[in-house]
Parts: structure tokens; C-alpha cells; sequence
């Protein structure tokens, strides 16, 4: 055969081919099995029910071994006040691990705020953690992949990968993550992995004494707290970040950032 | 149940102060490396591209200070990862970037386009070199008696001529080519490695300071103000020190007969310096219109994070940006230049004044992207670690920014050694 000729056939065989075969798919085994895996993971949270006693705070730091003297903290709680003359109060105290034992707000510097109780507007508690987001910026921000995505949907650090560069703390909308202040690695919530994927509850979820805070499976509509986020009216953190968190809360204010 | 009687300081804990309501877990976690590692690539990518002027655009007026500059941003390479290293929790996992890269993320290009440029750096070096290397060589060994410091010399320029040791006319043409052709490639790669570095905060969707498409096309055109900035203020001060030695006949060349003399040193540098100016100011005009046309913006559209940018940028951050950054770091050193009777000596201090406030640049960005809460409720106020207490606040402290800035010239004193930056020999192209 001439060189001509088999240049000539074989591009007419390629192209001949390709038009039937670009029909086909492929198909990764792990892909098609995370599609249509039966568990995804989410959170509800009733702002309603909160108190702001901080135990899901002090169970958070003791389950998962973070010092309950570092100013850091997996999960907190928020409290806002507004007062009648239209003033704005939110803090904090170390994330509430003490829980809201008084009233006055703290304004950071040392400096309080004392409110006259017949002056305040309203008044709430915002639990707040990890939103496991469905298309999380952490994880896409990671230089080396030490943050990854799991396929039932929870998002977790490699300690033994994190190199701490810190992107990932920068690139989370919600202050979820942290250096871990003795393993110097990015930490944030797990939804308490270790203990969902054994079929416990998280600790935070077993520590609410309101029942504030549930864990679910959004994937399994006869789970109860699922019937809640698909028949009530329930929101998300800052959603113009295009994250879609997994965190769901009742009595979501507007103010909430 | 841990509990201990000290609060254990968490990272950033040191140099942040929290007003009002800041998320638990924030803090200035970016520090003072973070300024001074888009202020360090800045300054790579700004002595490349003035290099590339000469050797691509054939501005032959540039040919002295074009060399200079490439041993130069040379000098300053390895210098651009430094502060990331220091920065790091980890340091010793700093290569897994390079061994993992997780291509969606902007830091994980930092491994492939820094080896690229650096490779591009050293290849454009050699063929500079080659001929001299050559020489060298063969100067070592027409001599009758060698020291042991020569043999070294003999074997480290044998080395690096590559075995390439043809000077002849056509040779020398070639490298003169490929040399070209490197700075070519070169150009659009140090953009990249300096519009990635800018890529790294302006795709940070959670930082409303930092979010702007604009913030790669910023911080290349304030990486090549402050390169070309360097390049004239060390250029000044290495001839002056020349000079100095020249007139004193301190320096081993300044005793050979075709040494350059004091006047010819002078008019030499008047010529560059005037020349390279009108390109910095070129580019410190694109610079600045993009910085306030970014800001407009954000001060016209008027979105969500406005109301908290207005007060860092206006109230709280208002010194360190308009009156370091733009005033004394632009206008001030805009004027200098374009105000009739610009010599030499007004030019250096208007560079000295321009490094400043791309400096101060960086540090507005940086810092600043981090002065307020993500709940836009509460403010965070960064205090550099001068005097360390502890390994983390060294090297995140003044003394760790000091050692990144002082390092490219201890760097430069060796590297002009093997390739002097002010070489002269008549028979090379060049």
C-alpha cells in the first residue's frame, strides 16, 4: 500500500468511527455509584429552639480534642439583639463554649455593652458550623487536595496532606475553618464523620438539650427532618456565594451574615 | 476534658486585635509574608520584562541596565518562594505542591509556571554568558600557575559553558537569536507567574476587597512598576559604588586600561535612567487608573459589602491608602518625574518612593482584604510582631519580612561573580 493510500484510509476510518463512538459514554464505576448513593448528609438548625447554653460547643471541643482554652472553636453560637431604637448587637464570647450567662454584649477590646432588658427589640441565638457545602470554595481552593468532598457529601481535612497555607480558611464565606492550634493544620467541622458514619449522632446534635440542632440524611424523604426542610420554609447562609450549603435553618433573620 | 490555666494562642491570635462582632474563628491569617510575597514575584516580573525590552524590542539604549536587570530578577528568584515557605504551618509540606498539584486551585499553577519562568530566566542567562564563560576558560588555562581558587574557578566555568565553546562571530549570532526568542517567551510568562499571584486573592469570592477581575491586570502592572523601580535604584547605586571605586582605584578592573571611566560611568547611567523612567511612568499610569477605576466601581455599584469597604477604605484605612499609597508612593514620585529638570539623583528618590507604595499597595490589599469580618459587623486590626517573642512571630514578623528583602542582594553579591552584570566584552554581540 502506498503511503498516500494508508494516510487516506486511515483518516477516513477515524473519522468514520468517531461519529458512531462519540454516542458512547464513559462511564466511571465510582461516579455512577456516588450519583446514586443512598446517604447525603445535612444539618438542620431551629434558631427558634436555641438558648445559647453553648453545651453543643463545650461536646464539639471535647469530642473532637480541640483545646477548650484556644479561641477557636468548630461550632458556635451567635447572639443578636436589636433594640427598640433601632441599634444592632451581635457577638460571641469564645463562641459561647461558657454558653450566655450575662447580658451584656461583648464588644471585643475589653469594652461591654449593658442593654436595658425593656429597651431590646428582639433578641435571638444562631447556632452556627460547617455548612458542608454542595459545591464547597475550600475544597476547590486547596493547593495539594488535602480538603476534599466525600461522596456523602461531607467535607474533611487531610492532617497529614495540609501543608497550612491557609487558602482554604480565606476562601470559606462562613469563618468555619481555623489552624488547629497544636496539629497546624486547617481544622473545621466533620459532622462528627467518625461517629455518622457508625450511626451516632454528631456530639453537638447529642448535647442540644433543645433539640436544636439535627442531623440528616436529605437523601431519604421518610427521615423526619427531611419532611421539615421539604415542607417548611427553611433558608441558608449567604447563598449569593453560589456555595449551596447543606446547613439548613428555621427562623432564618435577614440580618444573619 | 483539656483544660489549662494559660489560653493557648492560636495562629494569628498574636498580631490580631478583634472590634465588635468578628467571627470566632477569624483572624489576620495572611500576615506580613503574604504582602511581601506578591511585592517579591512583583519585583522578578518587573526586572524580566525591563530586561525584555532590550532583548526583544531591541531598545539598544537599554543594553546596560537590560543585563543587569536579568542577573538581577535571577538574584530575586528563589527569593519569590521564600516568604511562601516562611508563611506556611507546614513548611516541610511545601512540595507537595509541586508533587500534588490540585489544579483547581490557583496556588497549585505557582509550582509548573515558577519552574517554567525560572528555567526561562537561566537559559536567556546562559546565552548571555556563554561567550563569557568561555573566555574565562580559557583564560584560566593560559596561565602558568594555578592556585587552587583558579582550579575551582577552571571547573565551575567548564561546567557551566555547557561544553558549548564556539565563539565565533556566527555563534554568537546565534546566541544572540535564542536569547531573544527566550526573553519573548519569557514576557507573557512573567505576566502569568505575577496575574496568577493576582489571581490567587481576586478569585477569593468570600473576601469582598480581594473579588475583582481586574486584580490580576492591577497587580501586573504594579509587579512591573516596582520591578523597573528596582532595576533604576540599584542600578544608580551599584554605578555610583562603581564610580566611587573607579575614581579611587579600589576594584580589581578598575586598574585594566579599557576600565570605564568616571565620566563615561556617569553618562552612561544619566542615558538608561531617563530612559527607563518614561517607561515606568507609562506603566504607573496603567497601574493607578486601574487601582481608582476598582474603586470607583465598588463606590458607584453600591453592593451589600459597600457600607463596611467605605468605612476600612475611607475612615479607618484612609492614611495607609491615600495618603502613603497614592500620595507619597505615586504622586508625589509622579511629579518628580514629569516636573521639568528631572536628573539622576530626583529619578532614584522618586523610585525609592514608588517601591514604597507598591509596597504599601500590596499591604492594603492584603491587610485590608482582612480588617473586616465576614459578618461585616466588626473590624480586625493588624499589629506586625517587631520584636519576636517566638518562632512564629520571627518569622511572621518584621525580622522574617526584613530577611526576605535583604536576601536577593546577598543573592545578587555572588551571582556577580560567575556573571558580572556590568561585563563588558567587545567582541560579544550583545
Amino acid at each position: 500500500m502506498e503511503r498516500r493510500d494508508f494516510l487516506k484510509n486511515s483518516i477516513m476510518i477515524v473519522a468514520g468511527a468517531s461519529v458512531p463512538l462519540s454516542a458512547l459514554e464513559f462511564v466511571d464505576p465510582k461516579e455512577v455509584l456516588a450519583a446514586n448513593l443512598d446517604i447525603h448528609w445535612a444539618f438542620l438548625l431551629n434558631t427558634h429552639k436555641c438558648v445559647g447554653c453553648g453545651f453543643c460547643v463545650k461536646a464539639c471541643k471535647t469530642e473532637n480534642d480541640i483545646p477548650f482554652n484556644a479561641k477557636v472553636t468548630r461550632t458556635w453560637v451567635e447572639r443578636y439583639v436589636y433594640t427598640k431604637d433601632d441599634r444592632r448587637y451581635i457577638d460571641s464570647p469564645d463562641g459561647a463554649l461558657n454558653g450566655y450567662t450575662e447580658s451584656r454584649i461583648d464588644l471585643g477590646q475589653g469594652n461591654f455593652q449593658e442593654i436595658d432588658p425593656n429597651n431590646v427589640g428582639k433578641a435571638f441565638f444562631v447556632p452556627k458550623l460547617c455548612n458542608h457545602c454542595e459545591t464547597p470554595p475550600c475544597t476547590q481552593v486547596c493547593p495539594v487536595g488535602a480538603t476534599y468532598k466525600t461522596d456523602d457529601g461531607v467535607v474533611l481535612v487531610d492532617k497529614e496532606w495540609c501543608i497550612g497555607c491557609g487558602y482554604c480558611i480565606m476562601a470559606c464565606p462562613y469563618g468555619a475553618r481555623f489552624f488547629h492550634p497544636t496539629d497546624h493544620v486547617a481544622d473545621k467541622c466533620t459532622f462528627c464523620y467518625h461517629r455518622i458514619t457508625k450511626g451516632l449522632e454528631t456530639a453537638c446534635v447529642n448535647a442540644c438539650p433543645f433539640g436544636a440542632r439535627k442531623m440528616l440524611n436529605i437523601k431519604d424523604i421518610n427521615d423526619p427532618n427531611t419532611q421539615i426542610i421539604l415542607n417548611e420554609r427553611v433558608g441558608v447562609l449567604k447563598d449569593e456565594f453560589g456555595t449551596r450549603p447543606q446547613a439548613f435553618y428555621i427562623g432564618l433573620a435577614q440580618e444573619v451574615r | 476534658m483539656i483544660e489549662h490555666a494559660a489560653d493557648m494562642i492560636v495562629h494569628g491570635e498574636a498580631w490580631t486585635i478583634k472590634e465588635l462582632f468578628v467571627l470566632p474563628n477569624e483572624y489576620i491569617y495572611w500576615s506580613i509574608q503574604i504582602v511581601m510575597y506578591p511585592f517579591m514575584t512583583g519585583l522578578v516580573a518587573g526586572a524580566f520584562v525591563l530586561s525584555s525590552l532590550y532583548h526583544v524590542f531591541h531598545v539598544e539604549k537599554l543594553k546596560e541596565i537590560a543585563k543587569f536587570s536579568l542577573v538581577f530578577s535571577f538574584a530575586l528568584l528563589p527569593v519569590a518562594m521564600m516568604p511562601l515557605l516562611l508563611h506556611l504551618q507546614q513548611p516541610f509540606r511545601g512540595i507537595n505542591v509541586m508533587m500534588t498539584p490540585h489544579f483547581t486551585s490557583a496556588i497549585a499553577a505557582f509550582g509548573i509556571v515558577f519552574t517554567t519562568y525560572a528555567c526561562i530566566v537561566a537559559t536567556e542567562l546562559w546565552f548571555v554568558y556563554r561567550v563569557y564563560f568561555v573566555r574565562q576558560v580559557e583564560k584560566i588555562r593560559s596561565q602558568e600557575l594555578k592556585s587552587v581558587f583558579d582550579i575551582g574557578r577552571l571547573a565551575l566555568f567548564t561546567a557551566l559553558t555547557l561544553g558549548a565553546m564556539d565563539t565565533s562571530k556566527e555563534a554568537q549570532v546565534k546566541d544572540h537569536k535564542a536569547c531573544s526568542t527566550m526573553a519573548a517567551i519569557g514576557i507573557p510568562v512573567a505576566c502569568f507567574l505575577h496575574g496568577y499571584a493576582g489571581f490567587i486573592f481576586g478569585s477569593v469570592k468570600a473576601n469582598a476587597l480581594w473579588m475583582t477581575p481586574l486584580m490580576p491586570v492591577i497587580f501586573i502592572c504594579s509587579a512591573v512598576v516596582s520591578g523597573i523601580a528596582l532595576c533604576i535604584l540599584c542600578y544608580v547605586i551599584t554605578q555610583e559604588i562603581r564610580k566611587f571605586m573607579a575614581k579611587r582605584k579600589m576594584a580589581r578592573w578598575a586598574d585594566d586600561p579599557g576600565a570605564p571611566t568616571v565620566e563615561q560611568l556617569e553618562g552612561a547611567k544619566q542615558e538608561e535612567v531617563s530612559m527607563v523612567s518614561n517607561y515606568l511612568l507609562y506603566f504607573m499610569i496603567a497601574a493607578v487608573t486601574l487601582e481608582i477605576l476598582d474603586m470607583i466601581f465598588r463606590g458607584y455599584t453600591q453592593v451589600k459589602s459597600w457600607d463596611i469597604l467605605r468605612e476600612v477604605l475611607l475612615d479607618r484605612d484612609f492614611t495607609k491608602i491615600f495618603i502613603l499609597q497614592y500620595g507619597l508612593g505615586n504622586v508625589v514620585p509622579f511629579l518628580m518625574m514629569i516636573l521639568p529638570g528631572r536628573n539622576v539623583r530626583r529619578t532614584t528618590i522618586a523610585c525609592a518612593l514608588v517601591l514604597f507604595g507598591v509596597f504599601m499597595m500590596r499591604w492594603n490589599v492584603v491587610i485590608g482584604g482582612q480588617a473586616f469580618s465576614l459578618s461585616f459587623a466588626g473590624f480586625m486590626h493588624y499589629h506586625l510582631p517587631i520584636i519576636p517573642h517566638d518562632a512564629e512571630t520571627f518569622k511572621e514578623g518584621f525580622f522574617g519580612a526584613l530577611t526576605v528583602m535583604v536576601t536577593p542582594f546577598v543573592l545578587f553579591y555572588f551571582i556577580n561573580k560567575i556573571m558580572p552584570a556590568f561585563h563588558k566584552d567587545e567582541d560579544v554581540v550583545h
